[in-house]
């Protein structure tokens, strides 16, 4: 019988699983060893491998960042986890000065696996410093691999090809998506870069979710059969590298691309994929483009203005419908609550 | 040991001192930091060290790269942009490595190097490892937010770390006096939990007694880390192979102490005209050998362009 695990679980098996198979494995950052154990994802790993390899840090993300850096030059895979995106900014200098770029400047001489678990917040007032998807800052610099996994299954599988990989990996979490629970095998397997997910199948437009936004992509799937509009839904799961390829297909057939990111759309992974979409046809096949994001102010905490700053399933699939349909049909669908249960099904 | 030390003085001076002269063909494709002046504390500290243990550096470490062990050849070839440099041409004298010999590289970025150093020594201390990590900055280091992030998780873990502070009073052209209101580097150290100390910096033999002591107090299982701060001078410019005392924000008179104290002419006094000849002639045949190495090496190929970007 298939097995059931949260987003969160997910996160702790892996943990848990590839630090007993390396000891090289080591775990910290702020909270991990606290009684929330980071939304329970590190919950255990300090009885279980003690305080040198699963430990709290002082709140420096600079020097922590730097110090997993050094970490790794002398042969530990440290996993850096942070409970909010927002706060890599502090640790930019060592991520994009450092651990971006050491394997290139000393010519090969060294490499640097960390991995950089961050949560992006959403809902209840998380605000202008708690709810901020900054992954495109790290899809910019070579070197870093950003990966932003949806579901249980690819929250493990990603998690542990992070820890193996040899170059720093960007782990890019939703609180939301915390929740969300699916088929996730006891068995160790890793998700590496390379594919994107076609998460449903569909013939008239192209719907590329980031993140959570890959949820209310589905929602939005479903909103669209009833305006008679097959979208096929896509995740990327690995941000960079970007699977370009899965993408390129889907728009081959649809002809209309939607990227729906969960940052803002200026300079974001959404602007990135289109262009990369664009590019590779460059005039060969017909194509609408459209990309949706936070809207381009800073996070409102109070939910009259939260909710018009978020893209959501009903948002999405009026603007694909304007995409097929050209403009001035506008449509938007009528709430079906039933969709807002919905949860990943697999097997993936 | 005099001698020891001498050959190393010698060497790194007159290292750069080539630099400085091939500096203008425009054959050297890097900026470069001289350590003139500098180079009894790299000496001092790296003398100390044992091959297993490593050090951090910084952008002005040419010095400290030589004292450690780094490969001249290969850091020649380096400021030259050639393939056979020790990055392979794409680290450039800022970025100097030779993890072989424990010099673990070095950042453009100031204070950057530091976190690192202390990273390297959370490991060694986890793996129970006999190892001592040293990590070199400068005076402007200890104004970065990271060093004193460094120095509070250094100390909380108690790790085999010894801190080493250059202190030539200049952040590029700005003195220490105009960037901190106490001149007080090993205060700052000791307010984090650790034994400072304030060393002459011409003083070759002390700094390499006091940082021995160190290297053997960690080596005997006490808890790190240690901290030394070296005052020292930079007889060049900032960046390049000039002077630049005409610049006005330092005069030469306040060099002129440091020139008078050279620990490399000190050094040259003490020892026997004759084994000091010997170990001058053959300096001077391995720095020809390293440029005349550098000269004729390759660039990179253009596919190098794409490698080490990630694990190939």
């Amino acid at each position: 019988m298939e097995r059931t695990l949260s987003y969160v679980e997910a996160i702790r098996e892996a943990t848990d699983q590839e630090m007993e198979r390396d000891p090289a494995v080591v775990v910290f950052g702020l909270d991990v060893d606290d009684p929330k154990a980071i939304q329970g994802t590190t919950r255990g790993l300090v009885e279980k491998y003690g305080p040198e390899r699963v430990f709290g840090t002082p709140l420096s993300e600079d020097a922590m960042t730097g110090v997993a850096v050094g970490m790794a030059l002398a042969g530990l895979r440290p996993i850096h986890v942070h409970i909010r995106m927002d706060f890599l900014m502090l640790a930019m200098n060592q991520l994009v000065n450092v651990a971006a770029k050491s394997r290139y400047m000393y010519g090969g001489q060294v490499q640097v696996p960390i991995v950089v678990r961050s949560m992006i917040g959403k809902s209840w007032g998380q605000g202008a410093q708690h709810s901020q998807g900054l992954y495109s800052f790290f899809m910019h610099v070579p070197g870093l691999k950003v990966v932003a996994p949806a579901t249980p299954y690819d929250a493990k599988g990603c998690l542990v090809h992070a820890i193996r990989d040899n170059d720093p990996v960007m782990y890019v979490e939703h609180r939301l998506l915390h929740f969300q629970k699916g088929p996730v095998p006891e068995r160790l397997y890793s998700v590496p870069p390379g594919r994107a997910r076609v998460t449903a199948a569909g013939k008239d437009a192209t719907l590329v979710g980031i993140s959570y936004m890959q949820v209310e992509c589905l929602r939005a799937q479903r909103y669209l059969e009833d305006a008679g509009i097959a979208a096929e839904v896509i995740d990327p799961i690995w941000l960079s590298p970007l699977d370009t390829e899965t993408i390129v297909e889907s728009v081959r057939k649809t002809g209309h691309l939607c990227v729906v990111d969960n940052g803002w759309s200026t300079c974001g992974a959404g602007a990135e994929i289109v262009a990369r979409v664009a590019e590779h046809f460059q005039g060969s096949r017909a194509i609408k483009v459209k990309r949706l994001g936070f809207a381009p102010v800073t996070c409102p905490p109070t939910p009259a203005l939260e909710d018009l700053y978020y893209p959501n399933a009903r948002t999405i699939a009026s603007a694909v419908f304007d995409l097929v349909n050209g403009k001035g049909q506008s449509w938007q669908p009528e709430e079906r609550r039933e969709l807002q249960e919905i949860e990943f099904k697999g097997p993936f | 040991m005099t001698e020891r030390f001498y050959r190393s003085l010698y060497r790194i001076r007159r290292v750069e001192e080539t630099i400085a002269e091939v500096y203008p063909t425009d054959k050297i494709k890097s900026p470069v930091h001289l350590s003139i002046g500098q180079e009894a504390v790299a000496v001092g500290v790296c003398e100390a060290l044992r091959p297993k243990d490593v050090v951090f550096i910084t952008y002005r470490s040419h010095a400290a790269y030589l004292a450690k062990g780094g490969d001249l050849r290969k850091m020649i070839a380096e400021l030259y942009g050639k393939a056979t440099g020790c990055a392979k041409g794409k680290g450039g004298s800022m970025h100097l490595i030779d993890a072989a010999h424990g010099v673990m590289g070095a950042s453009a970025v100031v204070g950057t190097t530091i976190a690192n150093a202390v990273g390297y020594a959370y490991a060694v201390k986890l793996r129970r490892r006999d190892q001592v990590v040293v990590s070199f900055f400068g005076d402007g280091g200890t104004d970065e937010g990271v060093f004193h992030e460094s120095m509070n998780f250094a100390a909380l873990k108690g790790l085999p770390i010894i801190f080493v502070c250059e202190n030539n009073f200049y952040a590029i052209h700005t003195h220490q006096n105009r960037r901190q209101k106490l001149a007080n580097i090993c205060g700052r150290a000791r307010a984090y939990g650790m034994p400072a100390e304030r060393i002459e910096g011409n003083d070759v033999f002390r700094i390499h007694e006091r940082v021995r002591d160190a290297v053997g107090a960690l080596g005997a299982g006490a808890s790190g880390p240690f901290f030394f701060e070296c005052l020292t001078y930079r007889l060049k410019e900032h960046v390049g192979p000039n002077e630049d005392y005409h610049l006005g924000y330092r005069r030469r008179e306040e060099a002129e102490p440091w020139i008078a104290g050279d620990p490399v002419r000190r050094l040259a006094a003490m020892l026997d005209g004759a084994r000091r000849a010997r170990i001058e002639d053959e300096v001077e045949a391995e720095i020809r050998d390293a440029f005349a190495f550098a000269e004729a090496s390759p660039f990179p190929e253009a596919a190098e362009l794409f490698t080490d970007v990630t694990e190939t």
